[in-house]
């Protein structure tokens, strides 16, 4: 929708400017980050195929994550998928897809500019968000992604590895995302065997 | 007096040293002491006043039931009250303060109310303070607020950190004693996944204290050897000094663990909560022992047999040098035998029970100690201390056979199980005969969403006193969850235990039985409350005949011990003097937390900084730096204005208006959803959402709609452009954008699931700024890149393209009345593109405007505001919006509910502008008053203001308002009230006060 062409980067700023905050698990806010919302039936053989053909992978199972070539699949809901790819690629990625999809009843939006995304790492990595999200983190697979809260805020988070995560929330509550992992991550805050 | 042994004491370490200070005294103890076992061990036998007649106090129990030894501790922002002094853990510096005495401890003025006894009886608040109705205000309550409360609030905030961790596991057993452990083995045995927590910092319960051996092994043994064999498990997580709070649906258990209670100088948090969520879970919570109700049984010195046992063996310490045991039942002999085996003096056992003890009973007669068959307590002598008994039949009324000089009695009344966490989501209780309790009904479990139990109660917690029937119970109870989970049960064999041979319990709810009037109202139920057998007696005479009734008007069991010590024996005195069983009062409702906790941990992290979020635009940074004033708007803090210098809040939005009005001013929108609507669908959802037509907007163009509820009320409003053949962007007010999303997708997939239409709300993507004056244009056009001239980019039109190199979308619309664009950038370039207005608008003296300059300007121009103009009860035709409602349209959200009687109310009050004569600003919220008044009494009214400001432009207040009949009476002065009770006249006109004709932004 936006005309496309590379913004200057000295003019880009995130939400927490690559804040970093080091305690028994490090927390860092991610460099910008491409995110493209995709809705559409996931069922449908089109959605598929279109997002086969633009990504090189196909619609992840259910709460899993793909890895595709140029970047993750992220499955949110039943008609709902989040693909993350290069911040620069992003628009690209938006026509091509919208381009792929043709008639099939969908929707494709950049949401880069509206995340704040943060990283964990460190092996009580899951430690960390069992402080703040009401998940089973003892039995949460690698490869799956969840939707859910971070204390008061909508959030979603992947495991990168065993010992590192990805958290994405919107933008105007960066701040607040922060503050809650480093506070939950400061040494002497170790929660010991659980 | 008490006093530390020479000897003894299994958890203390006798070599450490740690001070303490009680009530300004310096004091000192071991580490592994409690509070109260060291302030036992210092003869501080004397530790609070009761809360009604302030009657002296002392330590009761050694554990978490405990109603007496509530403390004030620490100072300042560590400062806490109502602290147990049983289940506080000493450490060194430690500083109490005893809780309800004035002056001191010692010397309490208000144990006069003790004199007065017989006027505070049970339901004296009820009888007394209802008349005359005046002293209720002036004399009763502040007498009351100076006596009542048992500790003192904080005064500053709280030092201490706080934090809350989700944990899932197959089952939970709460409870670290003997069976809490078995059963943790033999769910462990069987793969699942298990936690075991324990409220102290100690595992083994009482079976440790109490002795015997299992399989071949001491209790202790059996206890380490369980640990280690828990320890090396994967599936399985052990935890001490976490308290099971509360047992909730679904299997979420609230674990409370006092991280650093006991070495508060630590990092860290001083508790954690954890929200538990388990398949199953296993309350191995133990037995509370019953006190014996006689005459005197709350002086200091006073004490359940199994504290007695407990401070003797954990502690080594003694409560007495001469100790009588009191008690219906055989395990309070093992008191008498621990003391005895501590070198200490038990002059005589009273045996309530005619038959007297089983084996337990011989080894005390070969140890020497006097039993008496068939004894009671008549009364206790001593004030601030026990300094004898006299003795009686339990058969009799209280005619003294005896008296005996002891300086301590060790009371048992029999064993309640610890029903509470089995209780709190409803499992059924069913009262024991045999064993003199209430125990659970393993057929009245309480049910999960699937009707299956998920609370099974295991060990004495289920009713089980002996060994032996503990172990076996806990690996049965343990099987069974196990099994509910799916999982095969494991082989466990139950292991062999030691038994005596122990006669039956009795009842015994009064002693003597046959105690009077006089005796009666010094025998106490609820020690901490004041509730007397007398006040449970009077109330079932007064026609409280329900339990809950009782509790209420008696205050029994409402202290913040919740009654653990003194329901049984409350309700089984209130069931004589009803005449009727036990099971026909049954018990009052349990209720989590199982004992208080603290409010830090409900709270979690929760504070400061991240006590809620607050939502920050792109552009929040150069706002902090530059005088914002912020106000909340939703969860974002919207800059109100933004002061200079010395500048007032009037004075930065006078200045912010006037400049904008006469060259350039800047508004962060940001806040304003975004919600991009698309699909073939589309035009037509949109028709349903807005009240005006939006399926025939044209590409390009934009269009004011508003919003209503099925009822036909104003939700939202706000300005929509139509990006392309399918796709719409929906802009709402800064609150709504979460909510009409919501209003949205509630409709999409709840009523039109098959319409195909995708909303996406897309409000933190752009960072959005009014460009706003009459110089808006050429600071656009300074910065370049695309046409936004009078022809090109028309009012009510948007456009793509680039702005000094920031790629853009531009709508030509206007909430001020002036020449003004709406642009929306990348939320990530948003400040940069923010910092490129300023410095473009520099040569016009650009000026960052607030959300009240935004209001005022609005005003001016008679635009409506969502939450002032509305208020849930308005509809568009009240605003005289008609014209924004399509004819044309079959249905709209709210149409049909426009149509009812009373909304076509010619009655209803409609908006116009008002204007004081004075030309003063009307008061927020000011009614109008019309001649007369209604049937209460109060004034007549015929309208209200909605907005109201001082208008820079103008010099004077504007207002827009609600008024009876209001468009047909322009020019009419009304009247409206002001907060000083005067009246001012303000005339009706129209609503539009600056350019009402547009010229100014049509240009």
């Amino acid at each position: 929708m936006m005309q496309k062409g590379l913004s200057k980067m000295s003019n880009i700023q995130t939400a927490m400017n690559g804040a970093r905050a080091t305690g028994y698990v490090d927390v860092s806010e991610a460099p910008v980050t491409g995110m493209i919302t995709l809705r559409g039936d996931l069922a449908d053989a089109g959605v598929q195929k279109a997002v086969k053909s633009v990504m090189g992978a196909g619609v992840p199972a259910t709460l899993t994550v793909t890895d595709a070539d140029a970047g993750q699949i992220l499955w949110m809901s039943p008609d709902e998928l989040m693909i993350v790819c290069a911040y620069d690629q992003a628009d690209q990625m938006v026509s091509d897809l919208i381009a792929a999809l043709g008639d099939t009843h969908s929707m494709v939006m950049n949401v880069s500019d509206a995340r704040a995304v943060f990283d964990l790492n460190g092996s009580a990595t899951s430690e960390i968000i069992a402080k703040l999200a009401p998940i089973d983190m003892k039995s949460m697979p690698a490869g799956t992604v969840r939707r859910t809260r971070f204390a008061q805020i909508p959030a979603a988070f992947w495991m990168t590895s065993n010992d590192s995560a990805r958290i994405i929330c919107f933008r105007s509550v960066g701040e607040y995302m922060f503050n809650q992992l480093r506070n939950s991550a400061q040494a002497g805050f170790e929660v010991g065997d659980w | 007096m008490s006093m530390r042994l020479k000897t003894g004491g299994r958890l203390v370490n006798r070599a450490s040293q740690v001070e303490f200070n009680f009530n300004g005294k310096r004091l000192f103890g071991h580490e592994g002491d409690t509070l109260a076992s060291a302030l036992l061990a210092n003869d501080q036998m004397l530790v609070g006043r009761s809360f009604k007649y302030h009657r002296p106090r002392g330590i009761v129990a050694s554990g978490a039931e405990e109603p007496n030894a509530l403390m004030n501790m620490g100072e300042g922002a560590k400062f806490e009250p109502n602290q147990r002094a049983t289940t506080t853990e000493l450490f060194d510096g430690l500083s109490v303060g005893s809780q309800n005495h004035w002056p001191s401890l010692e010397y309490d003025i208000g144990a006069v109310n003790g004199l007065f006894a017989r006027f505070l009886s049970a339901g004296f608040y009820y009888k007394m303070f209802i008349h005359p109705r005046p002293f209720w205000k002036h004399i009763y309550e502040p007498f009351i607020r100076q006596s009542a409360g048992l500790g003192k609030a904080p005064t500053e905030k709280d030092a201490d950190t706080y934090e809350h961790l989700y944990a899932f596991y197959d089952v939970v057993v709460i409870g670290g004693g003997i069976a809490g452990l078995q059963a943790g083995r033999t769910v462990a045995a069987s793969g699942a996944s298990v936690l075991v927590m324990e409220q102290t910092a100690h595992w083994g319960g009482r079976a440790v204290v109490d002795g015997g051996e299992i399989g071949g092994q001491s209790t202790e043994d059996f206890v380490n050897d369980s640990l280690e064999k828990l320890a090396a498990m994967d599936n399985v997580t052990l935890k001490t000094r976490m308290m099971g709070a509360g047992v909730y649906d679904h299997g979420y258990v609230l674990g409370y663990e006092r991280v650093s209670d006991h070495a508060p100088k630590t990092t860290g948090p001083r508790h954690r909560l954890w929200r538990i969520r388990a398949g199953q879970i296993i309350t191995a919570t133990g037995a509370i022992e019953r006190p014996l109700s006689f005459a005197g049984n709350d002086i200091p010195g006073v004490m359940l047999a199994s504290a007695v046992r407990d401070y003797v063996v954990n502690w080594g310490v003694a409560v007495g040098d001469r100790t009588v045991v009191v008690t219906n039942n055989d395990d309070a002999y093992r008191t008498a035998i621990a003391l005895k085996q501590a070198g200490l003096d038990v002059p005589v056992i009273l045996d309530a029970r005619a038959n007297g003890a089983g084996s337990l009973g011989d080894t005390a007669r070969e140890m020497g100690i006097r039993v008496e068959n068939g004894k009671a307590i008549a009364k206790v002598k001593g004030g601030k201390r026990v300094t004898g008994v006299a003795i009686c039949a339990q058969a009799g009324s209280g005619g003294v056979l005896e008296e005996i000089a002891c300086d301590a009695v060790a009371m048992s009344g029999g064993w309640s199980p610890a029903v509470h966490l089995y209780s709190h989501c409803g499992g059924k209780l069913n009262w024991d005969d045999q064993a003199v309790m209430f125990r659970p009904d393993l057929n009245r479990r309480p049910t999960d969403q699937n009707g299956e139990g998920f609370v099974t109660p295991a060990g004495s917690a289920n009713g089980e006193l002996a060994l032996s029937a503990v172990l076996a119970d806990a690996i049965a109870r343990a099987k069974e969850a196990v099994k509910a989970l799916g999982h095969k049960a494991p082989s466990t064999r139950v292991p062999e235990a030691s038994e005596k041979g122990e006669n039956a319990v009795e009842p015994v709810w009064l002693m003597p039985q046959g105690a009077g009037d006089k005796l009666r109202m010094k025998t106490w139920l609820d020690f901490q409350n004041d509730v007397k057998v007398s006040d449970v007696q009077l109330a079932a005479l007064e026609g409280y005949e329900s339990v809950e009734h009782t509790k209420r008007y008696t205050t029994l069991g409402m202290a913040t011990d919740q009654g653990k010590l003194s329901n049984i024996n409350g309700l089984a005195t209130l069931a004589d003097a009803l005449n009727t069983d036990i099971p026909n009062v049954g018990t009052t409702t349990f209720r989590p937390p199982y004992t208080p906790i603290s409010m830090g941990a409900i709270a979690g992290a929760a504070r400061d900084e991240v006590f809620q979020p607050l939502r920050q635009t792109p552009m929040q940074g150069w706002h902090d730096e530059n005088g914002a004033d912020y106000e909340p708007v939703g969860h974002w803090r919207r800059a109100y204005c933004y002061r200079r210098g010395s500048e007032t809040r009037a004075q930065a939005v006078e200045r912010e208006i006037l400049q904008t009005r006469k060259s350039l001013g800047l508004l962060d929108a940001s806040t304003l959803g975004k919600l991009v609507v698309k699909g073939p669908d589309t035009g037509k959802f949109l028709d349903m959402m807005y009240t005006n037509m939006m399926s025939n907007l044209a590409v390009g163009k934009c269009r004011y709609g508003l919003m209503c509820s099925e009822n036909g009320f104003l939700i939202d409003d706000g300005v929509v452009a139509r990006i392309d053949e399918d796709t719409w962007l929906c802009h709402t007010t800064t609150g709504g954008a979460d909510r009409i999303h919501a209003h949205m997708e509630e409709w999409l997939q709840t009523e039109w699931w098959d319409w195909k239409v995708y909303v996406a709300n897309m409000t933190e993507q752009f960072a959005q700024v009014a460009v706003v004056g009459p110089n808006a244009r050429k600071v656009l056009e300074k910065l370049g890149g695309m046409d936004v001239s009078k022809d090109a980019l028309k009012f009510m039109q948007w456009a793509d393209g680039t702005l000094g190199g920031f790629k853009a979308r531009v709508y030509r619309i206007s909430f001020s009345g002036e020449l003004s664009y709406e642009i929306a950038v990348p939320a990530n370039e948003g400040r940069a593109f923010w910092d490129a207005l300023l410095e473009a608008g520099a040569e016009f003296d650009v000026m960052p405007y607030g959300t009240e300059a935004l209001h005022v300007m609005r005003a001016e121009k008679g635009f409506i505001m969502i939450g002032d103009e509305t208020d849930g009860t308005v509809i568009p035709q009240d605003l005289n919006m008609q014209w924004a409602i399509s004819k044309k349209k079959e249905d709209f959200l709210g149409k049909r509910a426009q149509q009812r009687s009373h909304m076509v109310s010619p009655d209803r009050w409609k908006l116009v502008g008002l204007e004081t004569l004075d030309g003063s600003v009307l008061p927020d919220g000011s009614y109008a008053f019309a001649p007369g008044t209604n049937a209460n009494g109060q004034r007549k009214t015929q309208g209200r203001v909605t907005s109201t400001y001082y208008s820079p432009t103008l010099g004077r207040g504007i207002a827009m308002g609600l008024v009876h009949h209001g468009p047909d009476r322009m020019g009419e002065v009304i009247e409206f009230n002001k907060v000083d009770g005067s009246l001012v006249k303000a005339k009706i006109v129209d609503q539009v006060f600056y350019d009402a004709e547009g010229a100014k932004q049509n240009v």
